[in-house]
């Protein structure tokens, strides 16, 4: 079942599955885009006394307007989690799967359920990184509670009907779903406590570490490329083996690559990478689109693999990210130079981490003395983390290990103290050090949380200044409360996903018997493949056929070789000994321990009916005398039920009978 | 199916660990190593041994190297680059990143020492470029058959022990390992699986370790007291590992103490290893791991560069120099400075090949050694001897070869006598078949394989439900009459007869199938054929006052006395099988008994004992699988009387 398709990056799809018998959780994310609905904090403050009245006012008036910021929720915001997903009970799941930092921030709310006893499987590198976002994103929603002061039965005032109802009919629809039923995936933020919680019951992996879970299935992570830990699940049950493709980039700039090759030899694939959804409406736009005859001319070539492979990891994609981030440098590079300061909101961690080299560099280029910012409470633990996993960065990354040089350039910037991490931007060290202009790296992207709402308040009337957004669902909803703005903004897309391009070779690569596809994506690119294409869309529940009609055993050739075989008229058969082992998936036969075990009698399975005459002349050869009687009920019985009195040498008595033995 | 182990190095001796393994027509050599101790062609193993043609491409699958020490990978650049191998070689990141540096060394101590170079500069970068790294737990698929996969060691930084399956055999090579965590390291981790061959080092075979703390603080005050009276300390260590973890403990101590003795490594190599160790933190322990946000553990404060012209520089000091065991290089150099001044201390910490200075300093107390026939060294400072070493001791070996319980064990990396007796302990104490072959001798060890077989449902599932059997053999002590206290030892057996439930059927021209016996007759087309016994026989009832009233008619309630008491009475006599009282019928395993009442049973065979009322029959039937069972509870019930 595919719970929900989520939306770009930060809110990666969601899926349910159950095979052989165990339930499994893809991902569990956060909604955090939802949060434009409210308003950040220093508007609220200002407008807390007019509330009352303003709001009557309002819903009287009842009139469609343009959305100003007064319209947006002032209260503690809450957080959206996956709706369908609350109609299951946790304590019914088996297994959850993370496949991204960001797939995992709302798993708190499942891990704090009670009765709650999934085994959770997370990279190592993803988890920490995750760990540390949920903890960001806890101490600044601290930050902002303390505005608002302790919980009140207020704040919930626009979850009720009356407070649902003045609120615009944009945000309504954030707030409900187009199908005014999501209210109910609206949840509090969980806790500090709650984050330490769930990482407690985090199990981590490395990339390729096959993990199995109840001896059945085979679980192992392979690497996605689109961000440190990201990674693409195979699942191997004794019955089927499935593989997830969650967005994937091929080659990374500074994550491992998209490791496809691990996934070839499966039956099934889910194909779960949304993220060209969003991005081919653009690119239709700008008439840059490839258009599917072309790719697909390409595609009728007889490949071999190692030729999709190698166009696959062609590196066009990564250099036209790496242009991408060149010209974002070059960009706030000549607002700063005009003596405006960049704000840079971005959460993505290898663009950070890439952003700041490249930055950087270009600003250590010119003369200009500019110092770059980075306010978050991790960030320093983050950077530090960013510099001790080699095992997860891509190629270029590792050469540097081996040639004993830092992983990412900013270990070095620190020291020469061109870049300052403070934890805040109420710390005392920051104010002292406080240079105008600057560049500042900053949560949170929903520009409604953290050290970026005091900043972007502070610069918005400057001309001077430069914002740089990712392209999100709204931005205009985004800014909206710090509208009007002075200040120049720059969206910017980034990869998060296969390009549709190379989708169809990748699918040829890997051969699946199976392939899952969503729906949604189905008018956008044709599937010539023979193989069977299942398309899926959101809360649908779909049966698949199993591949495999019965379960292998594997029988140990010590154990085989001391088999007592019994010649029947076609087949041969023995009787199984020794113990049932099920082992990664695998049912195996092994001899058993049992010692001493000749007087224990092997169960004795009798077939076939005697013949009471032939017995009889048997019986008599071994001196054995006795005298057949026919039994009188079942007479009409055509089988040889009767009777032996047996007379010498002792008294004794054969009865046959038929028994009532259903097969 | 057999497994094919050629010993090319460290076969019953420690030095060039090689050992090149054939599993189901797969070779992987394990380390590539050369030895210390010899300047010759014997440094190296001999690789002629794996193919006559030098075409090693062809006859290897893979090289696979444990960790950095140069006895597990010093012949490595000489092997891919001389003798022209260029098939995969995998080891883990942190070998990958710290191997250049071990080798690079070396080289260069080579140099002064004015021997003939074996390999070059380049021939090390070449050679690590063929270097594929692996992550710990990543399970690497080689080619189609063979799979790789690494276990932490402990043993140095990236230490791992690898793991090889090739079809259904398995087996585990470990390099060389520490069960113990040390000042920077954990302990070494491996899953429970199920080896055919496991390849252990035995270099401490039957030496048991006390704790690490004591000997720690026995070096730390060694050092201490040494710079406290002015003198200089030399620590000769190869450039990795033991420098790191000495450094640790020092730093520590140095900042406990508030010392401000400096401390030096030897060129600027061990301070750049440094560089690496800070990277690779995630490699060490859990401790250490912890640290890196705030403090990185690898981050010395204390720690500087040596140069040359310190070595007669006044004042006391603390030196790393490479290489270890002094086998020449700037150790040598700075040893024949500092060795005539009793105020002086050379600590050499761990393991010293046979050959070595090192060696010598540790057999003994020297005042004299001769370096070549010209120069001879007055030895007059202290020695301190460091016992903590990061190979695990014979407990740790024995508790990794119980916990892995291979079918077959090979001991290498080891002294001769000391091998043959843990091998004897394995053998003994584990009944685990155990060799220690010596170099370029091969041992050949059976395989396990499996035969695949497709299994119905219903077997599966009825091997899902627990069948148990209980089953009482109860032991009755001799002494159980003589004392009150002791009870009868009756012990529950649980049998499980599960996987007998199924039956293997193998047709002409068919895979072979695993079918439940339920469905095998269903299969046959035949029924089920039970045979059973029968016998009504009579049995004496005591005579008592009350029974002798009701004697007479046999109700059902009286049935119910009579079988309540014949099961008391068969609990008392038997001791196997489970008696289950069933009212008006008495149960053990497929044995029925009731009270027969018809005159007429067919059963009955003779009207011999007609006492009347004295005797009640009995009509018992049985099946034939526990034929035994019934004959003896018969016999039990013909010789009692109710």
């Amino acid at each position: 079942t595919c719970l929900s398709k989520g939306g770009g990056f930060h809110f990666p799809p969601c899926h349910m599955l159950s095979v052989s018998g165990f339930r499994i959780l893809l991902d569990c994310p956060l909604d955090l885009s939802s949060l434009a609905i409210f308003s950040p904090v220093p508007i609220a403050l200002e407008a807390h006394e007019s509330l009352e009245t303003d709001s009557v006012v309002r819903k009287k008036q009842k009139i469609e307007k343009t959305l100003d910021a007064n319209d947006l929720v002032f209260a503690e915001p809450w957080y959206k989690t996956v709706k369908s997903l609350h109609l299951w009970d946790a304590s019914f799941i088996d297994v959850i799967l993370i496949s991204s930092p960001t797939g995992m921030l709302g798993l708190p709310f499942l891990t704090r359920t009670k009765d709650f006893s999934a085994k959770i499987y997370v990279t190592e590198a993803a988890a920490r990184i995750g760990q540390l976002m949920m903890e960001d994103l806890v101490s600044i929603h601290m930050e902002l509670r303390q505005f608002y002061g302790p919980e009140d039965s207020s704040s919930l005032q626009w979850m009720r009907w009356e407070g649902l109802e003045v609120l615009p009919s944009e945000l309504k629809k954030i707030a409900l779903g187009a199908d005014c039923e999501e209210l109910g995936a609206w949840m509090p933020l969980y806790s500090a406590v709650d984050v330490k919680d769930c990482m407690r019951k985090v199990q981590t992996l490395k990339y390729a570490e096959e993990a199995c879970y109840n001896g059945t299935l085979v679980i192992k992570a392979f690497s996605s490329g689109l961000e440190i830990g990201t990674c693409n699940w195979t699942i191997n049950g004794p019955k089927r083996n499935i593989a997830y493709i969650s967005s994937s980039i091929f080659v990374s700039t500074h994550a491992m690559d998209f490791n496809f090759l691990g996934l070839q030899g499966n039956d099934l694939i889910i194909f779960s990478d949304f993220s060209t959804l969003d991005t081919t409406e653009n690119m239709e736009n700008d008439n840059t689109y490839c258009d599917p005859a072309a790719s697909s001319n390409a595609s009728d070539d007889l490949y071999n693999l190692e030729e999709i492979a190698a166009s696959l990891l062609k590196d066009d994609e990564s250099m036209e990210e790496m242009e991408k981030l060149a010209f974002i440098c070059t960009c706030a590079f000549d607002s700063v130079r005009a003596g405006g300061s960049v704000l840079v909101p971005i959460d993505r961690l290898g663009i950070v981490l890439c952003l700041l080299e490249q930055m950087s560099l270009l600003l250590e280029s010119s003369s200009l003395k500019v110092p770059i910012y980075i306010i978050s409470s991790v960030a320093e633990e983050l950077l530090a983390f960013t510099n001790i996993i080699p095992e997860w960065l891509c190629k270029q990354r590792q050469e540097k290990l081996f040639s004993g040089e830092p992983l990412f350039a900013h270990v070095k910037l620190i020291k020469e103290r061109k870049i300052h991490v403070f934890p805040a931007v109420h710390s005392v060290e920051l104010l002292t050090n406080w240079q105008e202009p600057c560049v500042v790296f900053c949560p949170h992207w929903s520009l409604r949380l953290g050290p970026v709402v005091h900043l972007l308040r502070y610069w918005c009337s400057d001309p001077n200044s430069l914002l740089i957004l990712e392209s999100g669902d709204d931005a205009n909803l985004a800014l909206l409360p710090f509208k009007p703005m002075a200040m120049k903004v720059l969206q910017c897309s980034f990869l998060s996903g296969i390009s549709l391009q190379k989708v169809q070779p990748l699918l040829k690569a890997l051969q699946p018997k199976l392939l899952l596809f969503p729906k949604d994506l189905r008018c956008k690119i044709q599937i010539s493949e023979a193989n069977t294409i299942i398309h899926y869309s959101e809360n649908e529940t779909l049966c698949m056929p199993s591949s495999k009609e019965s379960t292998e055993i594997y029988i140990a050739t010590d154990l085989a070789s001391q088999f007592h075989w019994k010649t029947l008229k076609q087949e041969t058969v023995t009787r199984l000994d020794g113990e049932l082992f099920m082992d990664q998936g695998k049912h195996r036969l092994l001899s058993g321990f049992r010692q001493a075990d000749s007087k224990q009698h092997r169960p004795l399975l009798h077939w076939g009916s005697p013949d009471l005459k032939r017995l009889l002349t048997e019986l008599s050869k071994m001196g054995i005398t006795g005298t057949l009687k026919k039994n009188m009920d079942s007479a009409e019985s055509k089988n040889a039920a009767g009777i032996i009195d047996i007379d010498d040498p002792e008294k004794a008595l054969i009865d046959v009978r038929e028994t009532v033995q259903s097969p | 199916m057999a497994i094919d182990c050629l010993v090319l190095g460290a076969g019953q001796e420690v030095g060039k660990s090689c050992m090149v393994v054939s599993i189901n027509g797969k070779r992987i050599m394990f380390d590539c190593g050369m030895h210390m101790g010899y300047t010759d062609s014997r440094r190296y193993p001999d690789f002629s041994l794996i193919s006559k043609n030098g075409d090693f491409d062809n006859a290897l699958t893979c090289v696979i190297v444990t960790h950095f020490h140069l006895d597990h990978i010093g012949a490595l650049p000489y092997f891919t680059e001389v003798c022209g191998y260029k098939g995969p070689i995998y080891m883990t990141y942190p070998t990958k990143a710290l191997a250049p540096l071990m080798l690079e060394d070396y080289r260069k101590n080579m140099d002064r020492r004015g021997e003939d170079e074996q390999f070059t500069s380049d021939h090390i970068a070449e050679c690590m470029k063929k270097v594929i790294p692996v992550d710990l737990k990543q399970t690497v698929q080689v080619d189609k058959d063979l799979q790789i996969r690494a276990y932490y060691a402990g043993h140095v930084i990236g230490a791992a022990m690898f793991y090889a399956k090739v079809g259904d055999a398995a087996m585990v090579y470990t390099g060389d390992y520490n069960m113990t965590p040390d000042r920077h390291l954990g302990a070494a981790q491996i899953d429970r699986l199920q080896l055919d061959l496991l390849i252990t080092e035995s270099t401490y075979a039957t030496t048991i370790r006390d704790s690490r703390y004591g000997r720690e603080r026995e070096f730390l005050k060694a050092v201490h007291n040494c710079v406290a009276a002015g003198g200089k300390v030399l620590i000769p260590t190869f450039a990795l590992g033991r420098a790191q973890e000495l450094c640790i403990l020092l730093e520590d101590y140095w900042e406990r103490m508030n010392l401000k003795v400096p401390i030096y490594f030897s060129a600027g190599l061990t301070i750049q290893a440094n560089m690496y160790y800070k990277m690779l933190i995630n490699w060490t322990s859990q401790k250490i791991k912890e640290t890196y946000a705030t403090h990185n553990a690898f981050d010395f404060k204390n720690v500087r560069n040596f140069d040359r012209s310190l070595i007669n520089a006044p004042g006391p000091c603390v030196l790393f120099a490479t290489p270890g065991m002094i086998v020449g290089g700037f150790s040598l150099e700075v040893f024949m400075q500092w060795a005539p001044s009793e105020n002086n201390l050379v600590t050499l910490p761990g393991y010293c090949v046979a050959g070595t200075i090192g060696h010598k300093l540790m057999s003994g107390k020297p005042t004299k050694i001769d370096l070549d026939k010209d120069t001879q060294i007055n030895v007059r400072c202290q020695i301190h001897q460091l016992s903590f070493s990061p190979h695990t001791d014979a407990k740790g070996i024995m508790d990794l070869v119980k916990f892995l319980s291979p079918k077959h064990a090979i001991l290498v990396h080891g002294e001769k006598p000391k091998m043959a007796t843990l091998k004897e302990r394995i053998q003994s104490e584990l009944g685990i078949q155990c060799y220690c072959p010596a170099n370029n001798e091969t041992v050949t060890i059976p395989s396990t394989h499996y035969v695949k077989a497709d299994a119905s449902g219903t077997f599966i599932r009825s091997c899902l439900n627990p069948n148990f059997k209980f089953s009482t053999c109860s032991s009755t002590d001799k002494s159980y009459l003589d004392s009150n206290k002791s009870k009868a030892v009756s012990r529950l057996s649980v049998s499980d007869d599960r996987a007998t439930e199924g039956i293997l059927v193998v047709e002409k021209g068919k895979k072979a199938k695993v079918i439940h016996q339920d469905e095998f007759l269903h299969m046959l087309g035949e029924k089920k054929h039970e045979i059973q016994f029968a016998y009504c026989f009579p049995m004496h009832m005591a005579r008592t006052e009350d029974l002798s009233s009701t004697s007479h008619m046999l109700c059902s309630f009286d049935k119910c006395t009579l079988i309540s008491r014949l099961s008391m009475i068969l609990s008392d006599e038997l001791s196997e099988g489970n008696i289950l009282d069933l009212g008006e019928e008495l149960q053990v395993e497929s044995f029925h008994v009731s009270v027969c009442s018809s005159d007429n049973c067919p059963h009955r065979l003779s009207s011999s004992l007609q006492n009347g009322s004295e005797s009640v029959f009995f009509c018992c039937h049985w099946s034939v699988a526990d034929e035994k069972l019934a004959w003896k509870i018969i016999s039990i019930m013909k010789n009692s009387t109710l």
